[in-house]
């Protein structure tokens, strides 16, 4: 059986401030999209901001070890087909 | 309807920027750091994301440094150096009046509004977009329909006769949206707000795709105060409760964090503004009246004052949340400098006709402060709010929340019949003055106004998408204490 994907939007302070508070539709889209074949939650700042003071790319959703930078839902479905290709 | 819940680009640009400006505050040289946040955003050599040149990317960005020291973009001169303008913001005492100001630049790209013939006009036999247009505007040049701009009136009755829906009308998205006919293109083919008309409800901040439109922040005065070491007060409206990714008790900590002294919930001014509406209500219908509405709302206050004053005996004279809570603040605190923590723009002009309350923050202000000093907010710790409010206070964000509280408050015996205006548009504003004109409003006697739809939710200033943020308040809501009938507990 496949490995399941796995998606994590950052749901930090920064993050949901520059954006990512209108990625939760993702939390409720992929799993109807896709079913059980990708995990998609909202997690705890994943520290990805604080690298280089890098707020001006947040949000930031991690599909697998993918970083997504200024995520928006078309580039995280994006990802996502492309790893289950 | 749209109720916040596009994620914008132009949004991100915005809170960038108030970041970087909270940065540049808090930094050893506010006026340079200032200067330089164009160059930062968009350094030598980096891409182009939205304009022609890099050059132009930087103008434009500089232009909305300027809204973010609180200034009019429309009045600063371009060659003023913005570290020149960041010293200046710094001099004045209270905030500048208009509370919206237009980014030209930006808006230049919008077609002027009108009816337009497509490509899949098919030049049929029938014509009935000639047949039916009343001023003669519409001919056939090369087999299709043209309109003559000069004698089109923009009625569109062409619009709904096509059989192909070729012909369709070009809206300017600012125009569109405001419910009062307050913005419009001039001469030179840039918005302009006519503050005589402008309700400052935030509308046509929200509709812009460029960003054009911006609120004078107040992040600087209230960041020199905070900084001057004053007793600042958080004033938090209900709306805030759906706003962070944190439970609503982390909130206080996190603003106390910003350096704010106390934080007071807006919704404890709201416990008065239902008693004293409910009342009010009762005594209205007992002296035969039709029906009230009510007052709470900023952008529907300003309605009335400008373009519909023949509501104003219809509406209630009860006072707003923020009024009763500012009143208890100043009462306690009077040396204290207090700063309401708002869902929209129309409150910052509610606050400057009330000497109770000093500043205005929104909530992509707030949120840019967490994220320039790097709070995390749900690792805050719980606190209480010192007065805590009721279920129905906390729930006056959500539209009918305000005339629901004001229903518990009421006798069984009294025949009481919520109406509630989600929103105000021009069809919403053309019932308003039916209902003021006729002394009657057909659908009920209680009519809550809210200038947003969904509510303060709703608000232009707001950080959450609608949905979670009203899944977060009504969580909040549902663990609070009901409001208590007092009179009826004596009664008993």
């Amino acid at each position: 059986m496949d490995k399941k994907v796995s998606v994590k939007v950052c749901l930090g302070t920064t993050c949901f401030v520059m954006g990512s508070a209108n990625l939760q539709e993702l939390i409720e889209l992929v799993p109807k999209k896709y079913g059980d074949r990708v995990d998609v939650s909202g997690v705890p700042c994943l520290g990805l901001c604080s690298i280089d003071w890098e707020f001006s790319k947040a949000p930031y959703v991690k599909v697998d070890d993918e970083v997504i930078k200024e995520a928006t839902v078309e580039k995280v479905l994006a990802a996502i087909e492309k790893k289950l290709k | 309807m749209s109720m916040n819940s596009t994620p914008k680009q132009t949004s991100h640009l915005k809170r960038e920027i108030l970041v970087r400006l909270i940065k540049a505050y808090l930094s050893d040289n506010f006026a340079e750091n200032t200067r330089l946040i164009p160059y930062a955003m968009r350094p030598k050599g980096s891409e182009v994301p939205y304009r022609c040149c890099i050059h132009k990317e930087r103008a434009i960005l500089r232009d909305r440094t300027v809204a973010g020291l609180g200034m009019s973009i429309e009045e600063a001169d371009d060659s003023t150096l913005l570290s020149t303008l960041a010293e200046e913001s710094l001099k004045r005492e209270e905030p500048e009046k208009n509370p919206l100001t237009v980014l030209t630049t930006a808006c230049k790209g919008c077609v002027p509004s009108r009816i337009y013939v497509t490509d899949l006009c098919q030049g049929c036999v029938a014509r009935p977009c000639i047949n039916t247009c009343k001023f003669g505007a519409i001919s056939i040049q090369n087999g299709k329909s043209v309109i003559d701009p000069e004698k089109c009136k923009n009625c569109g009755m062409c619009v709904q006769v096509c059989p192909y829906q070729a012909i369709t009308k070009i809206i300017v998205p600012c125009e569109n949206a405001c419910p009062v006919g307050a913005i419009a293109k001039d001469e030179d083919g840039y918005a302009k707000i006519d503050f005589e008309k402008c309700i400052s409800c935030g509308k046509c901040v929200a509709a812009c795709p460029f960003g054009a439109v911006h609120e004078k922040s107040q992040i600087i005065d209230i960041l020199k105060n905070v900084k001057a070491g004053k007793k600042v007060i958080a004033m938090v409206a209900p709306a805030i409760m759906g706003q962070l990714p944190c439970k609503p008790a982390q909130l206080k900590e996190a603003i106390m964090k910003l350096g704010f002294a106390d934080v007071y919930e807006v919704a404890q001014g709201a416990d008065v503004t239902t008693k004293t509406e409910a009342k009010e209500f009762e005594e209205r219908l007992e002296a035969g009246a039709e029906f009230m509405t009510t007052s709470c709302c900023a952008g529907y206050n300003e309605l009335v004052e400008k373009h519909i004053p023949e509501m104003k005996p219809f509406r209630s004279d009860t006072k707003t949340p923020l009024y009763y809570t500012a009143e208890i603040v100043k009462k306690e605190h009077p040396d204290a400098v207090t700063v309401f923590f708002s869902p929209c723009n129309a409150k910052r002009k509610e606050a400057m006709q009330n000497p109770n309350v000093d500043f205005v923050l929104n909530y992509e202000e707030l949120g840019a402060w967490f994220v320039a000093l790097g709070v995390q907010v749900s690792e805050c710790g719980e606190v209480q709010f010192k007065t805590e409010a009721s279920a129905e206070a906390r729930n006056y964000a959500v539209t009918g929340g305000v005339a629901k509280a004001v229903q518990t408050m009421l006798p069984e015996h009294l025949p009481t019949y919520p109406v509630v205006i989600n929103g105000l548009d021009k069809q919403s504003i053309r019932d308003l003055k039916k209902y003021a004109k006729n002394g009657v409003c057909e659908l009920g006697n209680l009519i809550e106004v809210m200038a947003c739809p969904g509510g303060c939710l709703g608000g232009n200033g707001t950080v959450n998408a609608y949905k979670q943020a009203l899944k977060q308040l009504t969580g909040y809501v549902n663990e609070s204490k009901p409001l208590v009938n007092e009179e009826e507990h004596i009664e008993k």
